[in-house]
């Protein structure tokens, strides 16, 4: 499995030759497999100009009302769980005249449905307009009476005047001379009583005449208008009406409560009913054309209360006819519906395939005669069995009489990059492909990325109870998984396609944890206490051992072994805790990254040798072999020279930075011999005899190494491509009837100056990164660092500070606050922090050394991507 | 604080920038449209339109009622749809600049609506053809209006054109002639009241717009001289109606208001070097209006496909309107051609962008 990883399948190229009455089923099976990439023979025509485009236009016409009826399913709340196979599969041409069929049934319905309940809301509004509009005129006429009994009344005192006619009109003239100011305070509050007495001024004259609340004119022409308008245009309504007719108008509303349907839009809406009275013709034409400007619908209402309750009546009568039409119509279409809700899901797939079927014989070329096309693509070696069978089933099933050519075609070109991953795998091949696809057949590093990936982010997040934690969590994924899978959220989908990773990034950060003994930054003693002892008194605690804080602490002389694993907790809390973290950290980081480096290189190898590179394998790899380790490779090896070799009793004291740095600036001196005073100026470097000779040898190695990688390549290839244009021209005048198959093709744009450029910058990069890279691989401490150093803050000053005051309150909130940095900080930002440094060494460091990643992917025909691309 | 806008501009514009600058990418390029003139009916047009901007519109047209203007309706809807969402995400005062910028829609309903009512025809059907950027709440009460005066106290108050009517508020009755007056006195108002505004922004937003909106003026200014050539309108009448600024202004527009004929217009563009273009294009033809409004779409193009030249500023908002608006006639040039088989003079109405 692992192997399969390693370079990425075998392709060929295919060319099919396809009778055109098979061509369809073909592709079908094709499809089913999943294992042949098309290539796409019209590139230059465009969409609508090829063979196939009138059908992926019927399958788009499909698909529309598919989409329609779907839409229509779920508005009307219709829930049928789809059954697979309850219909047997129309064929297209059936399915296409069934679905149009459908169309008719369902519009048709949905006109008639809609005629229905429109006029089933007029009626409704009609309804509404004459209970709300009877209310007004009967608050009118009950106001009118008491005004008169009041005026009567007033007539009848002493001083009144004789005749009681005159003296009700006058104060009611009166007050009626501001109207404007009254009316808008009537608009103000139009349920309050007494104002409701001055809504009647505009036809008081006839009110107080008639006595019957009815709108016949005597002087003035007065008239109104009663109807339904939206709540929300209500006030613009009322403002417009206010300034066209110059105030000259009257207009009452009344709030419905609840929503109305509205005719037109068929949606439930807030509405107002109103009332406007006015008077002329002139005022007349200008408020019906207001009205069918804020798209107020007007309504009838007869002045006279008999026909209102007989209209009432009427309209009763109507709605409930209209109801039970309404009620059947809509018992039919749901029918229709629940048909196909059943058979929608099958539909769409049979459609969704069906196109994609004919955008994939669309890329196909189209022979002459018409009686068969050709198809060419990728196709992966091993499912070449499986792409040959559902061929032959496919030919064998349509009957078709000549039967489907499939040949392997010769090619130059650079065949699709294609790994057969599973779900544990996948996730790394997605960190590399991230960056790059891998070119066709070279050394895959996502092999090598699923260790060292959650490796490195581990070195970075060393902490055996975050581990613990992230552990819990990326388990409750995998355990999970097929729960979780149709979970939809973008950032939760992100974290779930990486829980494999996740997972092993959390085991490796217990293991890490283990090494630095750390547990949310307090020590463990798995492996008993500390294996050291003061040196005056065994048996004394380190917090009183006056002799260890001077001197330093001995082995346990019974032990005499160092702690078994990882750190010995005794460093905790000492003053030189983190001159030993770091140091042991930092030099980590350097081996590793060195080792890292070097595997990239020697991966390098690994693809000269299959591309039978040797000029790059001698030219390239050799000398940076040579180079990374006679610099970073003898650091390496002092390091562990200076773990292993010192000694109580003669500590090597040598600093290796003043190592490194004196080997290049004075060369085989390397104790900074002063030549004329003759003294050694750092005589502590000098770890081993002979230590001048062999790092004056490795600079030299290096100084070799340098021109080495630079020159010869270009200078042989250029050689090269001499010869062949030679032996090309020398052929061509041997043969000119063989001229088109001169062996000079490959080379045929060689520009020695462009390889020239690229070599010095493939050198001077390589030169540079070498320290660069190497350099670079100490974020794995600085971070590895920040995380220990926050969580012992976060430790020791809020929980640690929270228990030292001892109330119940304050330790559970300070645990709360601290439980809440350890999430948010350390396992969400840190976490990810690590992840993109780990990410970066993966890339960078790693990566460059051996990696292309310029193939492109391979991207079968399959319905299963295309359904799932259809969110089917 | 010329030059400084680097500073500031991301924090508050520059998500909407980015927006817009992603828009524009989505602008149909010479080689679609190439493609799209090949199409034979207008589902081909769909077809090939289906992986731009206008796709996910237009896919859910039944195929039967695919015609011209539908097409160019759905268009239009996915126009005002993405100047919709930018206003959305627009904070002051480029919000104000959007919103200053869909005034000139305003100002051609308010007119469409008063022109149809005088022919009697309803207001729905006036409605649907209004631009969708240029509704406002009462738009729909304009059919009560007999004068200006009234159309001004009954409508227009409470809307954001209420300042540019200080200008013609008489009491005569509305006509055609009124009408056109009245467009063009709003327009010229308008685009005052922009340049003021552009002005007020400073920096990079003013040096783009002045440019663009001087253009504009003085496009109006040379339609209005040859759309009033042969009227009754007075010399006086139709200097009035000239914009106060613009490369014309106002040597060039006082010899405008005076010419006769197109000859006498041609002369006098000629002494300006901007419209050496116009000018050429206009001896040919015998002052045919399409021609010259396909010349002036074809600069104003040229102008706003220059804004996204530069950053941190707001001309790319209105140059992205205009690019796009000039798109969508592309097509509907392009559908129209189709669908009445004219396939011969399908180049010469479309104005390529890139």
């Amino acid at each position: 499995m692992v192997m399969d990883l390693f370079r990425s399948e075998e392709m060929m190229l295919c060319q099919l030759i396809l009778p055109a009455d098979s061509a369809h089923e073909t592709i079908t099976k094709l499809g089913e497999v999943g294992m042949f990439q098309f290539k796409d023979l019209n590139a230059d025509k465009t969409a609508f100009a090829r063979t196939y485009a009138s059908q992926v236009k019927r399958c788009d016409e499909m698909l529309r009302k598919l989409r329609f009826f779907a839409e229509q399913i779920a508005k009307a709340d219709i829930m049928v769980s789809p059954k697979a196979g309850v219909q047997r599969p129309y064929e297209l041409d059936e399915l296409e005249g069934k679905l149009h069929e459908l169309e008719t049934e369902l519009l048709e319905a949905n006109s008639n449905q809609n005629k229905l309940s429109r006029s089933h809301s007029e009626l409704v509004e009609l309804q509404l307009v004459l209970e709300k509009a009877g209310g007004f005129f009967e608050d009118a006429m009950r106001d009118v009476s008491s005004i008169q009994d009041e005026l009567h009344a007033r007539a009848h005192l002493p001083d009144g005047s004789s005749s009681p006619g005159p003296s009700i009109q006058t104060p009611l003239l009166n007050s009626a001379t501001d109207g404007a100011a009254i009316e808008l305070q009537v608009r103000r509050h139009p349920s309050t009583q007494p104002l409701c007495q001055a809504s009647i001024f505009p036809v008081s004259d006839l009110v107080l005449d008639q006595e019957t609340g009815g709108m016949a004119s005597n002087s003035a022409r007065l008239g109104f208008v009663t109807g339904l308008v939206l709540t929300e245009k209500a006030q613009a309504f009322e403002r417009v009406l206010f300034r066209a007719t110059r105030g000259n108008m009257f207009l009452k509303m009344a709030h419905i409560d609840g929503l109305v349907k509205d005719p037109v839009l068929g949606t439930k809406l807030e509405k107002t009913v109103f009332v406007v009275f006015f008077a002329g013709e002139r005022a007349r034409t200008k408020i019906l054309k207001l009205c069918e400007a804020v798209g107020a619908n007007r309504y009838p209402f007869p002045e006279d209360r008999a026909r209102q309750s007989q209209m009432n009546a009427e309209v009763n009568g109507r709605l409930r006819e209209l109801h039970v039409t309404l009620d059947a119509g809509e018992r039919q279409r749901e029918h229709v519906l629940s048909e196909m809700a059943v058979s929608l899901a099958d539909w769409s797939v049979q459609v969704g395939r069906e196109k994609a079927v004919y955008h994939t014989l669309n890329k196909l070329s189209v022979d002459v005669t018409r009686a068969c096309l050709v198809a060419e693509g990728w196709c992966p070696v091993v499912a070449k069995g499986r792409v040959t069978d559902a061929i032959d089933r496919a030919s064998f099933q349509s009957s078709a009489q000549v039967s489907t050519v499939f040949k392997e075609l010769p090619t130059k070109e650079a065949p699709p990059t294609y790994f057969q991953t599973n779900k544990v795998t996948e996730v790394f091949q997605d960190i590399v492909d991230a960056y790059g696809v891998a070119r066709y057949r070279e050394v895959n590093p996502a092999v090598f990325t699923i260790v060292t990936f959650p490796f490195l982010f581990a070195v970075m997040f060393g902490d055996f109870g975050h581990g613990l934690l992230m552990l819990l969590f990326s388990s409750f994924l995998v355990i999970y998984e097929k729960k979780l899978s149709n979970v939809n959220n973008e950032i939760f989908n992100m974290i779930y396609a990486g829980r494999y990773c996740i997972l092993l990034m959390s085991i490796f950060s217990m293991y890490t944890g283990l090494l630095y003994n750390e547990f949310f930054s307090m020590p463990m003693s798995l492996f008993g206490s500390s294996h050291y002892v003061c040196p005056s008194d065994p048996s004394l605690p380190f917090s009183r051992c006056e002799a260890g804080a001077k001197d330093g602490l001995i082995m346990n002389p019974e032990l005499d072994t160092p702690y078994m694993i990882g750190v010995d907790p005794v460093w905790h809390g000492t003053k030189t805790e983190l001159q030993f973290t770091n140091s042991m950290k930092m030099k980590m980081s350097v081996i590793m990254g060195v080792v890292q480096m070097t595997a990239g290189i020697f991966l390098s190898a690994v693809n000269h040798r299959h591309f039978k590179d040797n000029l790059s394998m001698i030219c390239e790899f050799i000398p940076q072999v040579l180079f990374l380790m006679a610099m970073f490779g003898y650091l390496s090896l002092l390091i562990i020279a200076k773990w292993c070799m010192g000694t109580r009793e003669h500590p090597i004291t040598a600093d290796l930075y003043h190592v490194m740095i004196y080997m290049f600036l004075s060369p085989g001196n390397v104790d900074c011999m002063d030549s004329i005073t003759g003294k050694a100026g750092c005589s502590e470097n000098l770890m081993y005899s002979g230590q001048g000779g062999v790092q004056l040898f490795l600079v030299f190695v290096m100084l070799v190494c340098i021109p080495w990688m630079l020159l010869p390549k270009p200078l042989i290839l250029k050689k090269r491509h001499e010869e062949n244009m030679r032996a090309g021209f020398n052929l061509l005048v041997e043969d000119d009837d063989d001229s088109s198959n001169g062996g000079n093709g490959a080379h045929a744009e060689f520009e020695f100056s462009d390889i020239l450029v690229h070599q010095i910058i493939h050198t001077i990069e390589f030169v540079l990164g070498a320290v660069s890279n190497t350099a670079s691989y100490l974020r794995l401490w600085a971070l590895s660092l920040a995380h220990a150093e926050l969580s012992a803050v976060f430790w020791e000053r809020i929980l640690m500070l929270g228990i030292s005051l001892k109330n119940p309150a304050v330790i559970v909130a300070c645990f709360f606050m601290w439980a809440m940095a350890t999430f948010g900080v350390l396992m969400a930002m840190e976490s990810l922090s690590a992840f993109l440094h780990a990410l970066r060494l993966h890339w960078v460091e790693f990566q460059n050394k051996f990696y292309c990643g310029d193939g492109y992917k391979f991207v079968a025909f399959s319905f299963a991507e295309v359904l799932s691309e259809m969110h089917l | 604080m010329y030059g400084w806008e680097a500073l500031y501009f991301n924090a508050k514009d520059g998500y909407a920038e980015a927006l817009v600058r992603g828009l524009r990418r989505g602008l149909l390029t010479a080689s679609e449209y190439t493609q799209l003139c090949q199409c034979e009916t207008l589902e081909d047009m769909r077809l090939q339109l289906q992986n731009t901007s206008y796709g996910a519109a237009l896919a859910n047209e039944p195929a039967h009622s695919l015609t011209a203007s539908a097409l160019f309706d759905r268009c239009t809807r996915t126009l005002v749809e993405e100047m919709q969402h930018l206003r959305c995400q627009a904070s002051q005062p480029l919000a104000d600049f959007l919103d200053l910028i869909t005034r000139g829609y305003m100002i051609d309903n308010v007119v469409l609506l008063v022109t149809g009512t005088l022919r009697e025809r309803d207001v729905q059907e006036l409605l649907e053809k209004c631009h969708p950027l240029g509704l406002f709440d009462s738009i729909g009460t304009l059919a009560v209006a007999q004068n200006m005066r009234e159309l001004y106290k009954f409508v227009l108050v409470d809307t954001p054109l209420a300042p540019y009517f200080s200008e013609c508020l008489s009491c005569e009755d509305l006509d055609e002639m009124n009408i056109e007056i009245m467009r063009n006195t709003l327009y010229k108002a308008y685009l005052d009241d922009f340049a003021s505004f552009s002005e007020k922004l400073g920096g990079a937003t003013s040096e783009f717009m002045s440019e663009i909106l001087s253009f504009e003026a003085d496009r109006r200014t040379i339609t209005i001289t040859i759309n009033s050539l042969g009227t009754e309108l007075t010399r006086d009448d139709r200097r009035k109606l000239y914009s106060n600024f613009g490369t014309l202004y106002p040597q060039g527009q006082l010899a405008l208001a005076t010419c006769e004929d197109t000859d006498q217009v041609r002369n006098v563009l000629e002494s300006h070097s901007a419209f050496s273009a116009v000018t050429s294009r206009m001896s040919y033809s015998e002052g045919t209006g399409a021609l010259l409004d396909k010349v002036f779409f074809e600069e104003e193009v040229k102008r706003a496909v220059g804004a996204f030249e530069m950053q941190f500023h707001y001309g790319v908002f209105y140059a992205y309107l205009k690019l796009k608006e000039q798109e969508i006639r592309n097509l509907l040039w392009i559908s129209e051609c189709v669908a009445q088989d004219a396939k011969d003079r399908i180049y010469d109405g479309i104005v390529y962008i890139f």
